[in-house]
C-alpha cells in the first residue's frame, strides 16, 4: 500500500498537535513549581518545625535527691544508679503491640503498663514504665531495640537506704508522685513519674531534698535511636540533710524494742534535738520506694502490726502514771497541795458508789507528794485530781504540750487527747461525769498521748521548764553552693510554774529510780530520774498479768532523764502490751541512756562550742 | 551504515545539550542517593551500584541511539510477546517485596520486567500505528487497546499501580497524538462514562489494602501521622523543611534519620528538596523541562510517523513519571510508587530510561534517512 503520503499528512497533523503537549506540560510543571513554592517557601517554616520536632525528643533528667546523714555524718539515704524504662509515646506506632511485647519481655502486668501509657499528661514527655530494671532486663530491652520503637532505657539514680530498716519511720520512703498530688500547687513543677518523698523526713523536707529536674533534647532517628544530645539543661541535685539523730543510738533503741511493738524517743532536753526515734515494727524503705504491686501494697497496709505507723509520733496511748508528773506540778502550782501535804491511802478511793482502786492492794498509808510520785500512789492523785477538777488538769496538760502537736518535722503527727468538759461535748456530745475526772488524774480514761509528747514532757521537766520544739534536721547543705545552713533550736514555751516546783518534782523522779517503782532503771554509769507508767488496756483484770492474752495486756511506759543534776538526754519508752512500765520499759530506758553516755556526744551548739565545725566536716566527707 | 552516519555527522550541539542534561540529572540522582545511604557501611552501597547501572544504561543508551529505530521497531511484537511472558513469570516465580511481586531474581540482582514493558509498549504501539493507516475508532482505539490490555492486567496483578498508570498514560498519549475524529472522541467519552462504574469497581476491587489506604489517606495524611499517611506526610515535611536554600548535603534530618522511608528510590526527590531547598528544586525542574523541551523538538522534527510516535511515547512516559513522582512526594497525588526517572535508585528503571532516551535521540539522528 502506497501510504506514505497519507502517513505524511498524519505526521503533519501529529506535529501540529504537539502544541497541546507543550502547553499541557508547561502547565503541569508550573503547577508543580507552585506546589513546591507553597511547601518550601510559604509553609517552609512550619515544615521546618515539624522536621525538628520529628527528630528531637525531650528527655527528663531526674535530679539526684539530696543525701541524708545523721548528726555525725553517717549516711542514712543516698542514691544508686539504676536503669529506668521509658516509653516515648510519639514514637510508638502500635501501642497494643508494645504493651504485649513489654509484658512478655519483662513479665510486666499489661494492665499496669497500659495505665502508665494512657495516663494524662504531655505526649511529648516520655512515660516512665518501670524503674530498677535488672541488668538482664536492660540488656534484653536494648537487644530488642529495633522491635520496640519508642522504648528507652535511661540510667537514673534511685533512692537507697543503706541502713535498711533502721530509722525507717523517720527517714520515710519515696515514690512516684500520684495523680492527686500532681494537682496540688506544691507539686506543680513535677510530671508523671517524678519521685517525691511519701513518708517521714523524705516527705516533710521533700521541697529541699527533691532537687530540680533537668531536660535534654536528644536527636533520634525514625526508630528512636539516640543520635546525639542537642540541648542540656542539667538537673539540680537536692539539698543534703543532716539529721539530729545519732545512728548508733537509733540502732540501739530499735534493737531494744526487738520484736516487740512500741516506740522509743530520745531527745536532748536542752535543744529538742531528736537523738533517736524508734518505732517497731518497721519497714524496709528500700522496698517501699520501689514500685509495689497493689497486692504487695495491700499486704503492708493490712499487716496487723501496722508497720507503716510511726508509733513515736502517731501512736496514741493512755499515759498512765506518767501523767502524775504533770499532775504533781499542777497540784503544787495551784497550791492544791504543798510538798508536805499528806494524804492517807488505804488502797482505794470512794467516789459516790464506786471505789477507785490503788494499784497496791492495801494502800500506801500516809503519803506526801514525793512518796506519791516515787511509789506512784494512785489514791493521792485521785484526791488531788478531784480537788483540782478536770478543767485545771486540762489546762496544765496543754501547758506541758499534751493535746497539741509537738511540732516535729514529720508528716501527720497525732496530738492525742486531753479530755475536758468542752472536749467531751464536742467529741461525744455527752456531758462530763465527775468520776471521769478521777480516772483522768492517773492518766487513764480518755487521756491519750504520743510517746513523742511524753519525751518532750519529761525533757521539759529536765530542762527546768523550758520546752523546745523537737528538732530532726540540724543543718541543710545547699548542693549548688555547698553552703551549710544550721537550723537553730526553737524554744516553744517556758512552763508557767513558780520556781522551786520543778526541783521538787525532779528530786522525786530521781527517787523513783533510786527507791521506787523504777529501780530497774538504776545505772552504775549515770544518775537517772524517771517515772513509770502502766496504761491499762482493760478494766477486767483478773489473775496475774501473764495469764492475760497479750493483746489485752497493759502498755508499759517509762520516761526518764539523765544525768539528774544536768540532764542531757530525755527518754520515753513505750512497750505495747508489755505489762508494767517499771519492769518492762525501765530497763530499756536505762540501756539507752547508758549507751548515750558511753557515746559521749559533744554538747549541742549554743551549749558548748565546736559542734558546728564537726558537723560540717563530717558532711563534707560524706558527700565525697 | 551506523558507522558512516556517526562518523560523518558526529555529535552536534543538540546532542551535547541532550546528553548533558541527562547526565546532569543522573549526577544529582547519585548525589542524593549517596547522601542518604553513604553511612550504611555495606560492601556495595546503593550509590556505587547506581553508578554501575548508569554505566550499563549508557551502553543501552548508545545501542538504542546508534541502531536503526526502524529495525528496532520491527522487533516490537516479538519483544512484546516475550515481555508478556516475563510479566506472567513474575507472578509465579517473582521475588516479592513490600507486598508486591515485581522482580525476577537474576543472581545477585533482580530484574523488573514491568519497567521494560513500558518501553516495549511504546515500540509496539508506534509500530502498530505506523505500519498502515489506521482508520476508524475500531482500528485506532479498540485494537491498540486490546494490545495494551494483557500487559496492563498482568502489571496490575503484581500489583504495580505506578507502572499500570504509566501504561495507560502511554496509551492515552498515543491516542491523543494520532488523533481521533470528534465522533470517535465522543463515542469513547460516552463509552468510558458508561463503563466507569464497572471499571472503578474492578479497579478498586483489585487494589490491595495498602493501595486503597494510600489513596484514602492521600486526602489527609496529617490525620494519621503514625499510620498509613506516614510516607506522604514525612515526604511533605522533608520537602517543606528545605525552605529556600535547603539544609545542605547530609543535612536533611528527615532522610538522614530515616523518618522518610525509601529516600533513595521513590522519595529521592524529597531528599534532594530537603537538602537543596527551593533553589535546588528550581534547577532540577529546569533540567527536566529542558530535557522535555529538547524531546518535543525531536518530535517536531521527526521525519516519519514511526519516529514521531516513538518520540512522543517516550516523552509522554518520562514526563508522566516525572510529574507523578514529584507530585506525589509533594502531596499532590497519592503515593503510587513511580520512581523519578534518572534519579531514583534502580537497575531496571535506570537502564530502561536511558535506553528510551537513546531511542529518542535516535529519532532525531535518523531524520534524514527516511526509507
Amino acid at each position: 500500500m502506497a501510504t506514505a503520503g497519507l502517513h505524511d499528512s498524519e505526521l503533519g497533523e501529529l506535529q501540529r498537535r504537539l502544541i497541546i503537549l507543550r502547553v499541557g506540560l508547561l502547565l503541569v510543571v508550573a503547577l508543580l513549581g507552585l506546589q513546591l513554592w507553597n511547601l518550601q517557601i510559604r509553609e517552609g517554616p512550619y515544615y521546618r518545625d515539624l522536621s525538628e520536632n520529628n527528630r528531637t525528643r525531650s528527655v527528663i533528667m531526674e535530679p539526684a535527691r539530696g543525701l541524708i546523714y545523721d548528726r555525725n555524718g553517717v549516711l542514712l539515704a543516698n542514691n544508686v544508679p539504676s536503669f529506668t524504662l521509658y516509653v516515648s509515646l510519639e514514637d510508638v506506632k502500635d501501642r497494643d503491640l508494645l504493651i504485649d511485647q513489654l509484658s512478655n519481655l519483662l513479665g510486666l502486668d499489661a494492665v499496669l503498663v497500659r495505665k502508665k501509657l494512657t495516663a494524662r499528661g504531655s505526649k511529648q514527655l516520655p512515660r516512665k514504665v518501670k524503674d530498677r530494671l535488672t541488668l538482664r532486663e536492660a540488656t534484653l530491652i536494648e537487644s530488642h531495640r529495633l522491635d520496640l520503637p519508642g522504648v528507652m532505657v535511661q540510667v537514673e539514680s534511685q533512692r537507697n537506704y543503706p541502713g535498711g530498716i533502721t530509722a525507717s519511720h523517720l527517714l520515710g520512703y519515696v515514690g512516684e508522685v500520684s495523680p492527686e498530688q500532681l494537682e496540688k500547687p506544691e507539686f506543680a513543677d513535677l510530671h508523671q513519674g517524678s519521685i517525691v518523698g511519701q513518708y517521714g523526713v523524705e516527705k516533710f523536707f521533700d521541697r529541699l531534698v527533691r532537687g530540680q529536674a533537668g531536660q535534654k533534647s536528644i536527636e533520634v532517628d525514625a526508630v528512636g535511636h539516640e543520635k546525639r544530645t542537642v540541648v542540656v539543661e542539667q538537673p539540680h541535685a537536692g539539698d543534703n540533710l543532716y539529721l539530729t539523730i545519732d545512728a548508733r543510738l537509733q540502732k540501739v533503741a530499735e534493737n531494744l524494742l526487738g520484736e516487740e511493738s512500741g516506740a522509743i524517743v530520745a531527745l536532748d532536753p536542752r535543744t529538742g534535738d531528736v537523738l533517736a526515734m524508734a518505732s517497731r515494727p518497721g519497714f524496709d524503705p528500700n522496698i517501699l520506694s520501689r514500685e509495689l504491686t497493689p497486692k504487695q501494697w495491700a499486704e503492708i497496709v493490712q499487716d496487723e502490726g501496722r508497720p507503716l505507723n510511726n508509733r513515736a509520733s502517731q501512736g496514741q496511748y493512755p499515759p498512765g502514771s506518767v501523767f502524775k508528773v504533770m499532775m504533781a506540778a499542777a497540784a503544787l502550782e495551784t497550791k492544791t497541795v504543798t510538798p508536805s501535804t499528806s494524804i492517807y491511802c488505804n488502797g482505794g478511793y470512794q467516789f459516790g458508789r464506786r471505789l477507785y482502786h490503788d494499784w497496791k492492794a492495801g494502800g500506801h498509808g500516809s503519803v506526801d507528794l514525793r512518796h506519791a510520785l516515787v511509789h506512784s500512789c494512785d489514791v493521792y492523785f485521785y484526791t488531788v485530781g478531784q480537788r483540782m477538777g478536770i478543767e485545771t488538769m486540762a489546762s496544765f496538760a496543754h501547758q506541758f504540750g499534751l493535746g497539741e502537736e509537738t511540732g516535729i518535722e514529720l508528716p501527720s503527727e497525732r496530738v492525742g487527747i486531753v479530755p475536758s468538759e468542752a472536749w467531751k461535748k464536742k467529741a461525744k456530745n455527752e456531758s462530763w461525769l465527775p468520776g471521769e475526772t478521777i480516772s483522768a488524774s492517773i492518766g487513764q480514761g480518755y487521756v491519750n498521748v504520743t510517746p513523742l509528747q511524753m519525751a518532750s514532757l519529761i525533757g521539759t521537766v529536765a530542762n527546768d521548764g523550758v520546752m523546745f520544739r523537737p528538732r530532726l534536721v540540724q543543718a541543710v547543705m545547699d548542693r549548688a553552693t555547698g553552703e551549710l545552713q544550721q537550723r537553730s533550736a526553737v524554744p516553744k514555751r517556758t512552763l508557767n510554774l513558780r520556781p522551786g516546783i520543778l526541783p521538787v518534782i525532779k528530786e522525786a523522779l530521781a527517787g523513783v529510780v533510786k527507791e521506787g517503782t523504777g529501780t530497774k532503771a538504776q545505772s552504775a554509769l549515770v544518775t537517772i530520774a524517771g517515772k513509770t507508767g502502766t496504761a491499762q488496756m482493760t478494766a477486767l483484770r483478773t489473775g496475774p498479768e501473764k495469764d492475760i492474752p497479750k493483746k489485752f495486756r497493759d502498755h508499759a511506759w517509762f520516761v526518764a532523764f539523765a544525768p539528774v543534776d544536768a540532764p542531757t538526754i530525755a527518754v520515753a519508752v513505750l512497750g505495747e502490751h508489755l505489762g508494767h512500765g517499771g519492769s518492762a520499759s525501765a530497763p530499756l530506758a536505762k540501756e539507752l541512756i547508758e549507751t548515750y553516755v558511753k557515746l559521749n556526744l559533744p554538747a549541742p551548739s549554743g551549749v558548748k562550742d565546736g559542734t558546728v565545725a564537726r558537723i560540717g566536716d563530717a558532711g563534707g566527707q560524706g558527700t565525697r | 551504515m551506523i558507522d558512516r552516519v556517526f562518523m560523518s555527522r558526529g555529535f552536534d550541539n543538540f546532542d551535547f545539550r541532550f546528553i548533558g542534561l541527562i547526565f546532569a540529572i543522573l549526577g544529582i540522582g547519585v548525589l542524593s542517593i549517596y547522601s542518604v545511604t553513604h553511612d550504611q557501611g555495606v560492601a556495595y552501597p546503593f550509590y556505587a551500584k547506581q553508578i554501575v547501572w548508569i554505566l550499563l544504561g549508557t551502553i543501552a543508551f548508545l545501542v538504542m541511539w546508534l541502531s536503526d529505530y526502524h529495525r528496532i521497531a520491527r522487533l516490537a511484537y516479538p519483544a512484546y510477546a516475550i515481555i508478556l511472558i516475563l510479566l506472567a513469570v513474575v507472578l509465579f516465580e517473582g521475588k516479592s517485596s513490600r507486598g508486591a511481586q515485581r522482580w525476577i531474581p537474576m543472581g545477585p540482582f533482580a530484574f523488573q520486567p514491568s519497567e521494560f514493558a513500558k518501553l516495549i509498549l511504546i515500540l509496539t504501539l508506534a509500530h502498530y500505528y505506523s505500519q498502515a493507516p489506521r482508520i476508524g475508532w475500531l482500528q485506532r482505539v479498540v485494537l491498540p487497546g486490546l494490545l495494551v490490555l494483557p500487559g496492563l492486567l498482568l502489571i496490575l496483578k503484581q500489583p504495580d499501580l505506578g507502572s499500570g498508570l504509566s501504561f495507560l498514560a502511554v496509551y492515552a498519549a498515543m491516542l491523543l497524538m494520532v488523533g481521533m475524529r470528534s465522533k470517535a472522541v465522543g463515542v469513547i467519552l460516552l463509552f468510558s462514562l458508561m463503563l466507569f462504574p464497572f471499571a472503578w469497581e474492578m479497579m478498586w476491587g483489585s487494589l490491595h489494602d495498602y493501595q486503597r489506604q494510600r489513596i484514602m489517606t492521600f486526602v489527609d495524611p496529617v490525620y494519621d501521622p503514625g499510620g498509613k499517611g506516614y510516607h506522604a506526610l514525612q515526604s511533605r515535611i522533608a520537602i517543606g523543611a528545605g525552605e529556600l536554600t535547603g539544609k545542605g548535603l547530609y543535612g536533611g534530618t528527615q532522610s538522614q534519620l530515616k523518618f522518610l522511608p525509601e529516600g533513595h528510590t521513590d522519595f529521592v526527590f524529597s531528599v534532594f528538596a530537603e537538602e537543596w531547598g527551593f533553589l535546588g528544586v528550581l534547577v532540577l525542574l529546569l533540567l527536566f523541562v529542558g530535557l522535555i523541551w529538547l524531546s518535543l523538538e525531536i518530535v517536531a522534527r521527526a521525519k516519519d510517523q514511526l519516529g514521531a510516535l516513538l518520540a512522543v511515547g517516550i516523552l509522554c512516559m518520562l514526563s508522566f513519571c516525572v510529574v507523578i513522582n514529584i507530585g506525589m512526594t509533594a502531596g499532590m497525588f497519592p503515593i503510587v510508587g513511580i520512581p523519578l526517572p534518572l534519579m531514583s535508585y534502580g537497575g531496571s528503571a535506570t537502564i530502561m530510561t536511558m535506553a528510551s532516551l537513546g531511542l529518542l535521540l535516535n529519532v532525531k539522528r535518523r531524520r534524514l534517512s527516511f526509507f
